[in-house]
């Protein structure tokens, strides 16, 4: 989970770690009043997650209190990269005479943190990791012992940060690491952290990413998760518990269980000529009310033309899939083709429980996939035998 | 022979009591596996499916013997339940728990390296030698005993590859799940190895997925080793950022494409199939070469 970089500041102000004064606004009056009480030059920031905003006119610099306000009116909703800005962020613009890179984050096949220091800042670390390594001071940390006072001397002096600078970026790493362990940071980064012409370090911005296994024990930030962040359907899906991914421009639905399976049925569905709008992962379970939820979400999709069914029987056999899928879709109008490929444990008992109804069965991955292609490409709609069998559900339902 | 899992392991359940550790439980000792103990704090004196419940690993150990250890304990709780095991000197760990914080993991990690014992997961399906052995919530009876090692980052998809080998003729000798997180307790790389010492096994199918480097790192050492592999990298269409449902199947920038791992494998003649479905074909032709 992404947090704002005016809630990571305000963490960092909390661990000690300077940033410069400011506050978060919602609209272009709050703003001016908060550039008015800081007196000086300020930075108006769009509070969104993307990269690169400062490229993409989310960050203006403003001398007085009403080009403050101006600035605020300008990038208070914008739409950057898909995302509206609702609030920014008015802190005093620092003087630059350097900038630098600290950051704290797990290496996974080292299977521990890595802390890193940089003298390159305030660009892309990945494309500074790429073109010129040797810049960067880089550091495994052993869970047990920590961030060690000699290891972040031992960074910073290999960084090349000289004399006060460098104790000061010392104790701002040592701070980074607390928060990060505190925090159940993945992520934590200072890019840049800015040297003033006074020779003080100032952190000009602050990206923590939090781990989703452990919010249960980050409630404070577990909070902050914004929902209207994400796409809308992501975020219902996320409210009724399925594992939901949105893919733009797509029209075939996607509907498996296991990740791995569902993320094979996208590639195969694309490899047909079909255009996948999703990935969703049902999981284990087979009841109706989980697939009738599975399928809502998925026809939430306006592009969404088709859906596709994958689903292997292991443990969960697959006649006990087929009679959910059957229920599920009995109780709702949908005006889409459905294929169902189902394979593994009682398969054929399966596929008999599908005969008879609009849902169309296919025997593997590939002819499931070529199947739905065709139709959706065809503009496919459900048979006039399937509305009959749900009309008289619906009825049956309604007396 | 096999690898991991055998006829010589004898299983303890930690978490036993719960739904799933009962559930799995039935279905490993019909399958014929040896599950000789549970735990379960403070449940010490049940038992479950006439398996002997323990209150601690320890006390486990002394009394019913076991050398592997599955973990079906909540997320919040799993770590402590691997180092108790690790502690007490468990020589194998099949985590099946999904959802355990990173930092949990890391500490477990530094843990196991000085510990001398394995450990196949988080988030993962578990470990079957096919007609030994099954440590695990795998579907038993889709696999065939034979000379494939199968490796793999998924569940389903692993059952749905393993279902066309078996159809094609092509028993396993074992198939390892290790997970779907970024912090493992073994990588491709850790099996890899254990494979190459195998007598049994002949081939190796390696099914990965976006998100982080272990398929680059596993392509760098099936160059160096004697046993023909033959590759499936699910993801392709997977757009960055987006985690597409395990914690580590997700593309970080430009890092940890499909296209790269596929790349990778190519680049040591390592044949990567399209679908799951060619797998079968590609072992046999690898087999023949």
């Amino acid at each position: 989970m992404k947090i704002h970089e005016y809630q990571a500041k305000e963490l960092f102000a909390r661990y000690k770690i300077p940033v410069p004064s400011g506050r978060v606004a919602c609209t272009a009056e709050q703003a001016r009043a908060i550039a008015c009480e800081l007196g000086r030059p300020v930075a108006v920031k769009a509070q969104v997650h993307v990269g690169g905003r400062g490229k993409a006119g989310g960050i203006r610099l403003a001398t007085t209190a009403e080009e403050a306000q101006t600035a605020a009116q300008a990038i208070l909703g914008m739409n950057l990269k898909g995302l509206t800005v609702q609030r920014v962020l008015v802190e005093e613009a620092c003087d630059i005479a350097q900038e630098y890179y600290v950051g704290i984050t797990v290496d996974r096949s080292a299977r521990q943190d890595v802390a890193m220091v940089s003298s390159v800042g305030g660009v892309d670390i990945e494309e500074v990791s790429a073109q010129t390594p040797q810049k960067i001071a880089k550091l495994h940390l052993d869970p047990l012992y920590g961030l060690l006072d000699f290891q972040a001397r031992l960074l910073v002096g290999q960084a090349g940060l000289p004399g006060s600078v460098g104790q000061q970026a010392v104790a701002i790493l040592k701070q980074l690491y607390k928060l990060r362990r505190d925090c159940d940071a993945s992520l934590a980064e200072i890019n840049p952290l800015v040297l003033t012409p006074e020779g003080r370090l100032v952190a000009a911005d602050a990206k923590i990413n939090v781990d989703d296994n452990a919010l249960f024990r980050q409630e404070e930030l577990a909070a902050l998760r914004e929902e209207q962040e994400e796409d809308p359907i992501e975020a219902e899906a996320h409210r009724r518990g399925i594992t939901y991914v949105r893919l733009l421009g797509g029209d075939v639905g996607v509907i498996g269980n296991g990740a791995g399976l569902v993320m094979t049925t996208l590639d195969v569905v694309q490899r047909e000529g079909g255009r996948p709008a999703n990935f969703l992962d049902i999981g284990g379970g087979a009841k109706a009310e989980l697939v009738a939820n599975a399928l809502e979400i998925v026809l939430m999709d306006p592009g969404v033309k088709g859906v596709l069914f994958n689903i292997f029987g292991g443990i969960t056999r697959c006649d006990e899939v087929a009679h959910g899928i059957r229920q599920a879709t009995s109780g709702m109008s949908i005006r889409v083709p459905i294929v169902i490929r189902l394979t593994g444990t009682r398969e054929q008992e399966g596929r008999k429980l599908l005969e008879g109804s609009a849902l169309i069965s296919a025997e593997s991955m590939d002819s499931a996939a070529r199947e739905i292609v065709k139709l959706v490409r065809q503009g496919h709609v459900a048979p006039a035998a399937v509305t009959a069998e749900r009309g008289a559900t619906a009825s049956g339902h309604s007396g | 022979m096999a690898i991991l899992v055998d006829d010589s392991t004898r299983v303890l359940v930690q978490g036993i009591t719960g739904y799933e550790g009962q559930f799995h439980t039935g279905l490993m000792l019909e399958y014929g596996t040896k599950v000789v103990a549970g735990v379960t704090p403070g449940k010490g004196g049940q038992q479950v499916h006439g398996v002997p419940v323990c209150d601690s690993v320890r006390e486990a150990i002394a009394e019913r013997l076991p050398n592997v250890s599955i973990i079906f304990v909540p997320a919040r709780f799993a770590a402590d339940a691997i180092m108790e095991a690790l502690d007490a000197g468990i020589r194998g760990i099949v985590c099946i728990t999904e959802g355990i914080p990173t930092q949990d993991m890391l500490r477990v990690c530094s843990w196991l390296k000085t510990s001398g014992s394995w450990m196949i997961g988080p988030n993962c399906p578990g470990v079957i030698s096919p007609g030994r052995c099954k440590v695990g919530i795998l579907p038993g009876g889709i696999f065939r005993e034979g000379s494939v090692g199968v490796v793999s980052r998924s569940g389903t998809l692993t059952y749905e590859i393993v279902n066309e080998l078996s159809m094609a003729g092509l028993g396993q000798s074992t198939c390892v799940g290790i997970g779907g997180d970024p912090i493992l307790g073994s990588s491709f790389v850790d099996v890899l190895g254990r494979f190459e010492q195998d007598p049994q096994t002949a081939a190796v199918v390696l099914i990965g997925e976006i998100g982080g480097s272990d398929e680059e790192e596993a392509a760098q050492v099936l160059a160096k080793l004697s046993k023909p592999t033959v590759a499936f990298v699910a993801g392709k269409t997977a757009p960055p950022g987006k985690r597409m449902g395990h914690a580590g199947a997700i593309i970080s920038g430009s890092s940890g494409t499909a296209e790269a791992k596929i790349k990778a494998f190519e680049a040591i003649g390592v044949p990567v199939a399209e679908t799951p479905a060619q797998v079968p074909s590609l072992v046999k032709q690898v087999l023949a070469a």
